[in-house]
């Protein structure tokens, strides 16, 4: 049908350039040092990760950001060997949710360090509830995937 | 509380890849159908609710300044209302809203979405901020993998047992679509076929996820001395609910999930809904991935949580089961995202008043609709009755 008739090709094409706050800017830098930052609410009793400027549950200003460790526990991941627009790298690539020790939530990254060109070798090494640790890049710029995956510890 | 209200109509415009219309061209076939459909006069509406996804997803922004013409809109008041994929159920609840409150007795609400257009899976990633999130998120099949993965591991459900009832669900699916003349994907699938296609993102295969479609759906709300006026048979809104968490996908738990739970327990409470597997006669889930609907199952109280799979091999939510669920073919076949959760309105609508044709479930009086959106962070539920 899409034949009979004709389109129209357009490109919308508009850079931002983002405001990354103080709490942001803080997290960022320590990532170019090879340190997590998360934020600690007193009130409710809680670690996150990324560092935020406010805590999510009671909107208390947290001002002060702690280093967080880098080792955890995979609380989900997938695996997508299918190239989706914006993906951090070339396919496979296998995301995961993790629950970094010490902090109340789970951070989401990517796993690798290992065999990830098939789903059955992957299966056998990435499993719910394994044990991971953060390998990073050696050029860091201050970006998310300064950190360049997480790698199951044995 | 508010005033009643009812449903009165509604059009579909058909589905699918449609590069024969102009996106104005496409709202038009919905809107036109439901004033067909009703009898009713552009004229006497009051006012217009419409919403789509993200602007980038049609290339223009505000798109209901572009559609006023075809939304009838001239000379009344139109709002805007957008919650990603929830959009649908976010525009029944304001239609709903703003004639329960009074300060309207007739209102159109219009929802759509050309996703061929465009590229839909890089619009969804600007969804995300760009800090953090969006280098993770890449296309939406990988976060709906990932809460798949933890329900799995959180109740130990069997990988093969959880592929057993998506395969069903999917072959269901696909069957029901060529009961309902507006559905996209429509297609005859063996276990094999569906066990064995192609991975998306692992667990999740080609026959688990939604497709992109071009499409639009109107509905009209109206008050009770209107819709009483007007002597057309109508459903009844008996409950409403909403519920949205935080914004970061890693703070809030999407397996016991508090907002689809909420969502629901809302409805039912303002429905005096107790029990939904016996209350209710049919559910319009907003099943994406076949995963996901098995999950709401759970949520929406239909089932225990770790006993959706056992009741869906068992064909308690199939067709001529207890609660049929998606008869429509749901969104696993037909996904026009502004339009998508406002489509399980208009089937849970011509459910309750007999008016689904092949796909009509015999009797049933109380029916449930409902729609997701944000990156898994919000969900909205209405229920509809057969008497006011």
């Amino acid at each position: 049908m899409s034949k009979d008739f004709n389109t129209f090709n357009n490109v919308v094409r508009l850079p931002h350039k983002y405001a990354a706050g103080a709490t942001f800017t803080k997290f960022y830098n320590g990532l170019k040092k090879g340190i997590i930052y998360g934020s600690s609410c007193s009130s409710c009793e809680k670690v996150f990760i990324p560092a935020r400027s406010f805590c999510p549950g009671c909107l208390t200003n947290l001002d002060e950001v702690v280093e967080i460790a880098q080792e955890g526990e995979v609380i989900s991941w997938a695996f997508s060997d299918k190239e989706f627009f914006g993906m951090p790298g070339k396919p496979p690539v296998i995301i995961a949710l993790i629950k970094l020790d010490g902090t109340d939530c789970n951070f989401l990254h990517l796993l690798g360090g290992m065999e990830t060109k098939d789903l059955d070798a992957v299966k056998s090494v990435v499993k719910t509830g394994i044990r991971v640790k953060a390998v990073w890049n050696d050029e860091k710029n201050g970006h998310m995937l300064d950190i360049k995956y997480f790698k199951p510890v044995s | 509380m508010g005033r009643p209200v009812a449903i009165i109509g509604s059009g579909q415009s058909n589905h699918g890849k449609r590069f024969d219309v102009t996106y104005p061209e496409l709202v038009k076939e919905a809107v036109d159908a439901v004033f067909e459909n009703t009898g009713i006069s552009p004229e006497d509406i009051d006012g217009v609710v419409f919403g789509t996804m993200p602007s980038m997803m049609e290339g223009v922004a505000l798109t209901h300044l572009y559609f006023a013409d075809v939304l009838r809109a001239e000379g009344k008041p139109i709002l805007k209302t957008e919650t990603c994929g929830s959009t649908g159920i976010s525009l029944a609840i304001t239609g709903y809203y703003w004639v329960a409150s009074g300060m309207a007795d007739l209102v159109l609400v219009v929802g759509s979405e050309k996703m061929n257009e465009g590229d839909p899976q890089a619009t969804m990633t600007t969804v995300l901020e760009p800090f953090y999130q969006r280098s993770f998120i890449a296309g939406a099949p990988g976060v709906f993998s990932m809460q798949s993965q933890a329900w799995s591991a959180r109740f130990g459900i069997p990988e093969e047992k959880i592929r057993d009832a998506a395969t069903r669900l999917s072959i269901d699916h696909h069957n029901d679509a060529f009961d309902n003349p507006h559905a996209h994907i429509k297609k005859r699938l063996t276990e094999d076929e569906v066990n064995n296609a192609r991975i998306i993102t692992y667990p999740v295969r080609l026959w688990d996820v939604c497709p992109a479609s071009d499409g639009a759906c109107a509905v009209l709300f109206a008050s009770e001395e209107m819709a009483k006026k007007l002597g057309i048979n109508a459903a009844w809104v008996k409950g409403i609910g909403y519920s949205g968490e935080e914004y970061w996908f890693g703070d809030s738990d999407k397996v016991e999930w508090q907002c689809a739970i909420d969502a629901a327990k809302q409805a039912y409470d303002m429905a005096g809904i107790k029990n939904p597997r016996k209350e209710l006669d049919v559910a319009e889930v907003y099943n994406p991935f076949t995963f996901q609907e098995l999950l709401y199952y759970e949520c929406f109280g239909f089932c225990d949580f770790g006993e959706a799979c056992d009741l869906t091999l068992k064909g308690v939510f199939s067709r001529e089961g207890e609660l049929p669920c998606d008869p429509s073919g749901g969104v696993l076949c037909t996904n026009p995202i502004g339009a998508t959760g406002l489509n399980r309105v208009a089937e849970a609508a011509l459910q309750v008043t007999g008016q689904a044709d092949s796909r009509q479930i015999p009797g049933a009086k109380q029916a449930l609709a409902h729609a997701m959106g944000g990156v898994v962070q919000f969900n909205g539920v209405m229920i509809l009755g057969s008497e006011q």
